[in-house]
């Protein structure tokens, strides 16, 4: 009988795990852009940096997640956007995530766009702050460049003497 | 006999030239402040260098070729042909100085992308671009939209008569006040006033959304600069699919239809009059022309199947269509949807729009509203000469403005600017058909540079030919300046070789 359960326990994970691994092709922007009709409805995984504004809409939100080639809109719901901590942009490296969902070719629900529609969401990198560093070269360049600019000018004083 | 240019020529040339860089150096201040604002060191290092080498270019200009002498004809056409080329190399520096363009190449081409208003980019890694680089590729539009000259006359000159010259090498004919100054400062303060009311729009609507207010009004800057300016630049690489809003886009359907009319029916509408909306043939063209395309492009996604729903189908296909005939170039679908998802029915519909282009003296690009409704006037006197009796006066007229009679020479004159941009049209098809694309794909970016929209279906990037990024920007030069000045420079040079 412990047996049995068992079995039955480890047949059901199999199950479960498939449904959610097996369905869910690990995919990237070109790919299903370029394939958007073949991948439209189905479950996908998608990962990339999380780029610009989380942009809360009610109990959802819009997520853009750019994975190097492009950037793909993902509908999630509030309480999984919140995990996000860093959006990408010039100061920041956003948060990598991984997103399983429904992709959509043209979706019905968001006026024809394609999107994702999130089911669950990773972290599977922390974003951080990108410290600016100050480029000597270009700072010794703009010095050069203004001496320049003072000798032009100057010598433009002797002539029109 | 050719007469070879004089030196005198040349003087003049340089001095006006280095005039409006100078102009151009100074607006490179706006960039800065944003810097500052931000607190973006190394950008505000780019554009600090950048207004070095342009006044320091601008200046040496100036000094050497100093004269009190007024432009001709000839000489005007030059400078503004001259101004563009020179825009474009010292707009690139800052860009590429970000590292985010991968040559020179590719900064000179989204410059002359951005000036030209057309909206086709080379940018790498935009959604990590600073705030400073990215104001600078919008301000460009609306710097450009405008016109280079124009920013020149209206602020950096005081009155020579030599300015209508160069207002019309700028493909800008009509004098909206009494004097071409004027008239610039007219079309700077509608912009002005556009600019702030269609940033507080976009900014709120942002809000709206959930961005970031700082965000949300600095994206609404920047897309009613690329808007209003039909340029179509946009602060993230989604273009307009970054904000997921349908009340982002009615207000940038809106913008980018007011953008498309000319200024004199802006100043008519500020005065009251608004019948003119109606009477004028531009409006009536531009409406006529926007069903009879969005037909084809309907027709063309209905076949598809692509589009769920009548009323997406419409969305979608009338945006695309709309961002093409006002020669904006924004897109709520990926570039790669174009050419995989989209029919060649719908595709020609939107090369039909972008080839038409708006309003004259507008910020759009392409053939235009009113030579379109003159070649169709002239068409429709001819079918009334055939079907009246011999003896039969016919008269044609039209409304732009005021009653105009249609004469042979204006016909003449419609007929030539379109020949010419269909020859352009078709040039750039070659090129792209010689690098292995297909025609419908090489026609749509093709028309799409020439006629200054900014559509892509995926040809224009970081890894297409170098030859192909060069005649692209050479449509965009010519498409933006309407041919007359860049012939004049192709004689100027010819003279120069053969002249006696």
């Amino acid at each position: 009988m412990k047996k049995d359960f068992k079995l039955i326990l480890i047949i059901l994970f199999l199950i479960f795990s498939s449904q959610r691994f097996a369905f869910s092709q690990s995919l990237n922007s070109d790919e299903l852009i370029k394939n958007a009709k073949e991948y439209d409805g189905k479950l996908i995984t998608y990962s990339g940096e999380a780029i610009g504004d989380l942009m809360l809409r009610g109990e959802f939100a819009w997520v853009n997640i750019n994975d190097g080639q492009n950037a793909l809109g993902i509908w999630i719901s509030s309480a999984l956007a919140k995990e996000i901590k860093f959006m990408g942009n010039y100061k920041f490296r956003g948060d990598s995530l991984e997103v399983i969902g429904i992709f959509h070719r043209a979706c019905l629900e968001h006026g024809g766009d394609l999107d994702i529609h999130a089911q669950s969401l990773r972290k599977t990198g922390s974003g951080r702050i990108v410290k600016e560093k100050l480029n000597f070269d270009k700072v010794n360049l703009s010095f050069i460049l203004l001496g320049a600019l003072f000798f032009i000018w100057i010598l433009t004083l002797f002539k029109h003497k | 006999m050719i007469l070879k240019p004089r030196l005198e020529d040349l003087k003049i040339i340089g001095f006006y030239l280095g005039k409006i860089i100078i102009g151009l150096a100074l607006t490179m201040v706006i960039p800065i402040l944003i810097a500052l604002c931000f607190g973006e060191i190394n950008p505000a290092l780019d554009f600090f260098i950048s207004i070095e080498i342009s006044a320091l270019f601008g200046l040496l200009l100036v000094k050497i070729c100093q004269t009190d002498k007024d432009l001709n004809w000839m000489q005007g056409m030059i400078v503004v042909s001259l101004s563009w080329v020179v825009a474009m190399i010292l707009g690139a520096i800052p860009l590429y100085l970000s590292g985010h363009w991968k040559s020179f190449l590719d900064a000179c081409f989204d410059a002359m992308s951005g000036f030209a208003t057309t909206g086709l980019t080379l940018v790498g890694n935009l959604d990590h671009l600073s705030y400073t680089h990215n104001l600078w590729r919008h301000l460009i539009m609306f710097l450009g939209g405008q016109g280079i000259v124009v920013i020149a006359l209206s602020f950096f000159v005081r009155g020579f008569s030599g300015a209508f010259k160069m207002y019309v090498g700028e493909a800008r004919d009509e004098k909206i006040m009494p004097n071409v100054i004027n008239t610039s400062r007219f079309i700077w303060m509608v912009s002005i006033v556009y600019l702030i009311l269609g940033t507080l729009a976009l900014g709120i609507t942002g809000m709206f959304m959930g961005m970031q207010p700082v965000n949300a009004f600095f994206h609404g800057a920047c897309v009613f600069m690329a808007a209003f300016d039909t340029g179509g630049f946009s602060p993230q690489s989604q273009n307009m699919l970054y904000y997921h809003s349908f009340a982002y886009e009615v207000i940038t359907v809106i913008l980018m239809v007011l953008g498309a009319l000319n200024f004199k029916l802006h100043y008519h509408l500020w005065m009251g009059n608004r019948k003119e909306l109606i009477k004028n043939i531009e409006t009536r063209t531009l409406f006529v022309t926007i069903i009879a395309t969005f037909s084809i492009v309907a027709v063309g996604l209905a076949q598809t199947g692509i589009y769920p729903a009548a009323t997406i189908l419409f969305r979608k296909g009338f945006y695309q269509l709309i961002s093409g005939h006002t020669g904006t170039g924004f897109q709520t679908i990926y570039a790669g949807q174009f050419g995989t998802e989209w029919n060649q029915l719908a595709l020609v519909g939107v090369i039909l729009a972008m080839g038409l282009g708006g309003a004259v003296c507008s910020t759009t690009g392409a053939i235009k509203m009113l030579r379109i409704g003159i070649i169709f006037k002239a068409f429709k006197e001819d079918l009334k000469r055939i079907i009246m009796p011999e003896g039969a006066i016919v008269i044609e007229k039209f409304h732009h403005i005021r009653e105009v009679f249609l004469e042979d020479k204006l016909v003449r004159s419609a007929l030539i600017i379109t020949l010419a941009y269909i020859i352009l049209y078709g040039l750039g098809a070659l090129v792209g058909m010689f690098y292995g694309y297909s025609f419908v794909g090489a026609l749509f970016e093709s028309t799409s540079a020439a006629a200054n929209v900014g559509l892509s279906c995926g040809i224009t990037n970081i890894a297409m030919p170098a030859a192909l990024k060069v005649t692209y920007i050479l449509q965009m030069w010519a498409g933006r300046l309407e041919f007359m000045s860049v012939f004049t420079i192709l004689g100027f040079l010819f003279a120069s070789l053969k002249g006696k």
